[in-house]
């Protein structure tokens, strides 16, 4: 099996999905892949197209997926993200709609204020991560993984077909447009270029609806999925192309593909759905019980839970801004335990988990998903989720899950590499300190 | 190195966004590794013998090739191979002196994207291993067929040779799986 260059990490989603793109979106593609507005852009720049959810999307461009991840961190990418679900809930109740499938406080988020957060399924698993916003129009505005757009969909659909049956006001609608993502230290200067509102203003996970490069209605939000400054835009898909091409007219913003992308968050510390987080990995052993609100809470469980919390989602120590709008600032939801698989998460929180998702760095071959974690004895302790070379550090990076009494950051074990092992140490993430802004 | 090529139908060249190979090689650089090097051979002879041998180059169906010299196997990845993988940046090379049988694995090249196992040409032992690739990986990519090369190794059975492709049936190879 060829395991290099152009395969894509996440696991691909059949085919025979209706497309749901309208007129002026995506067309179908070879194999029946559906295609993003800006399929003919990607290829006409070089872009290796490779299958992705059910996708045509490029995994790089020209130059390579090193140079890409780099000129990442260094100036700025722009990312197409289209394959990304975009949902948008409204009516009276949608609050009261998301909160019961989600883990997040959804009600306390303030006009344009988003949040990352969890689908659980009844068992407690982790349905979906994704990011809701309260935008200051009358809806939210939700953004979920490509791998996941039929089941979320379907669970979207049925809940509110659910509440509507009991007399709730609620609609779910899917939005045709595309989402461009631009990331990197030089964003702000790039996009301030093409927007009358201030982005100095605008703090990380916040969102307007605004003017950019003169196309109208296009939602920016600033957060993204590579640790850098950077926004993605939903854009109307039949000025894709155009924003598109406005971006790339200056000689700092390249294109960048599934690869770097991968890279990229892989350093930021942040899950990959399919690989880090799925259906049997609860938010306590994901280490994500941040996303239920902030525990008051001095137990011990909350010191490791800190350990393996990406550094920037929660106020750290870190010197550049933190991310503690990231955070819901009370504990409503873990009081409340009104989420799917409530009483099971909350049970782990309380008896600790048995794994915890831990980062490691090694040297040597790297290390990749599935490859055993070994423990002092040389017994298995866990398995390896994602892993890659760090383009930026000159070593490996990785995240996977380990049995909790060796879970604790400085601890060695060994990875094993084909069939030989390799000296690994768990290493709090994010592997590449990342650079949320704060406004003032 | 590759047993399954990807297929990308729409791939086009697109010079567009390239840099300087310079800063490639730079980049590659940052990944120093330790690839067990244990040879006190020149192997800028072992450069040389690959150019001399470039008409007597075979292709196996995995993309390895392999061009003999006075007995000793030069062997590397083709450049099909290297553009499918991306560019390299760890080099998972055997010992001097292991034997190999022909289709053993003899190693991995690894990309940030994905390991490659390397599959023996030939059955042989490893008389050298390319000590450059240790400190500059990418020299994979960038001179696949000459300073890029892997391991050099000692001819057991000659016959196996026949057994491999020439470079025009190896160009015809690439063809037909592309397709």
């Amino acid at each position: 099996m060829l395991r290099a260059g152009c395969r894509a990490a996440l696991p691909r989603r059949p085919l025979g999905s209706a497309a749901r793109r309208g007129a002026g979106g995506a067309g179908a593609g070879e194999e029946g892949l559906k295609q993003t507005p800006l399929d003919a852009l990607h290829r006409a720049r070089g872009g290796r197209m490779v299958p992705f959810a059910g996708w045509t999307l490029p995994l790089h461009y020209g130059q390579g997926h090193l140079q890409s991840h780099l000129h990442t961190r260094r100036h700025c990418s722009l990312f197409d993200v289209s394959h990304m679900l975009q949902t948008l809930v409204y009516g009276r109740d949608r609050v009261r709609f998301m909160e019961s499938l989600v883990v997040g406080d959804i009600a306390e988020l303030k006009p344009g204020q988003g949040t990352l957060t969890l689908l659980t399924n009844e068992k407690g698993g982790i349905t979906d991560d994704l990011i809701v916003t309260n935008t200051s129009e009358d809806h939210l505005y939700v953004v979920s993984n490509a791998a996941c757009a039929d089941k979320d969909l379907a669970i979207l659909r049925d809940r509110a077909a659910q509440l509507q049956a009991t007399g709730s006001d609620v609609h779910v609608e899917v939005s045709d447009n595309a989402l461009l993502a631009l990331q990197g230290p030089s964003m702000a200067r790039v996009l301030q270029a093409g927007l009358s509102d201030d982005l100095a203003k605008l703090s990380f996970m916040n969102s307007v609806t605004t003017t950019v490069f003169g196309v109208p209605g296009c939602r920016v939000t600033r957060c993204g999925y590579t640790g850098e400054d950077g926004v993605e835009i939903s854009v109307p898909a039949a000025r894709a192309v155009e924003l598109a091409e406005q971006f790339l007219g200056v000689p700092d913003v390249w294109l960048a593909g599934l690869a770097a992308r991968d890279s990229l968050r892989l350093e930021a510390g942040l899950c990959l759905y399919g690989n880090d987080i799925d259906e049997t990995v609860t938010p306590a052993e994901a280490g994500l019980m941040w996303t239920l609100g902030r525990s008051t809470s001095t137990s011990s469980l909350g010191q490791a839970e800190k350990q393996s919390v990406p550094s920037g989602y929660k106020g750290t120590s870190q010197a550049s801004p933190t991310l503690t709008h990231l955070c819901p600032a009370g504990k409503r939801r873990r009081v409340a335990m009104d989420f799917p698989g409530a009483a099971v998460i909350m049970a782990q929180v309380k008896e600790k988990p048995r794994r915890r998702r831990v980062g490691l760095t090694s040297v040597g071959p790297a290390i990749r998903p599935h490859m055993a974690i070994l423990g002092p004895e040389g017994r298995p302790v866990g398995t390896v989720t994602s892993g890659c070379p760090s383009p930026c550090l000159g070593k490996n990076i990785a995240m996977g899950y380990v049995e909790a009494a060796h879970s604790r950051t400085g601890t060695k074990l060994t990875v094993e590499v084909r069939k030989k092992q390799h000296p690994a140490v768990i290493t709090k993430m994010p592997f590449v300190p990342t650079h949320y802004y704060m406004a003032k | 190195v590759l047993s399954k090529v990807a297929r990308s139908p729409c791939f086009q060249k697109e010079d567009s966004q390239s840099e300087p190979s310079g800063e490639r090689t730079k980049v590659a650089a940052r990944f120093s590794r330790d690839c067990r090097s244990q040879t006190a051979g020149c192997w800028l002879q072992g450069a040389s013998a690959a150019q001399e041998g470039d008409r007597a180059r075979k292709f196996t169906d995995k993309h390895e090739w392999v061009s003999v010299e006075n007995g000793i196997g030069t062997v590397g990845i083709s450049d099909f191979a290297q553009e499918a993988l991306g560019d390299v940046v760890y080099c998972s090379l055997p010992e001097v002196g292991t034997k190999l049988s022909k289709h053993d694995e003899f190693g991995a090249l690894e990309s940030v994207k994905a390991a490659s196992e390397l599959y023996s040409p030939l059955s042989g032992e490893v008389t050298e291993i390319n000590a450059a690739l240790a400190d500059n990986p990418g020299l994979v990519n960038k001179s696949c067929y000459q300073d890029g090369w892997l391991i050099k190794m000692t001819v057991a059975n000659p016959a196996e040779l026949d057994e491999l492709m020439t470079e025009d049936a190896y160009e015809k190879y690439i063809k037909s799986i592309e397709d």
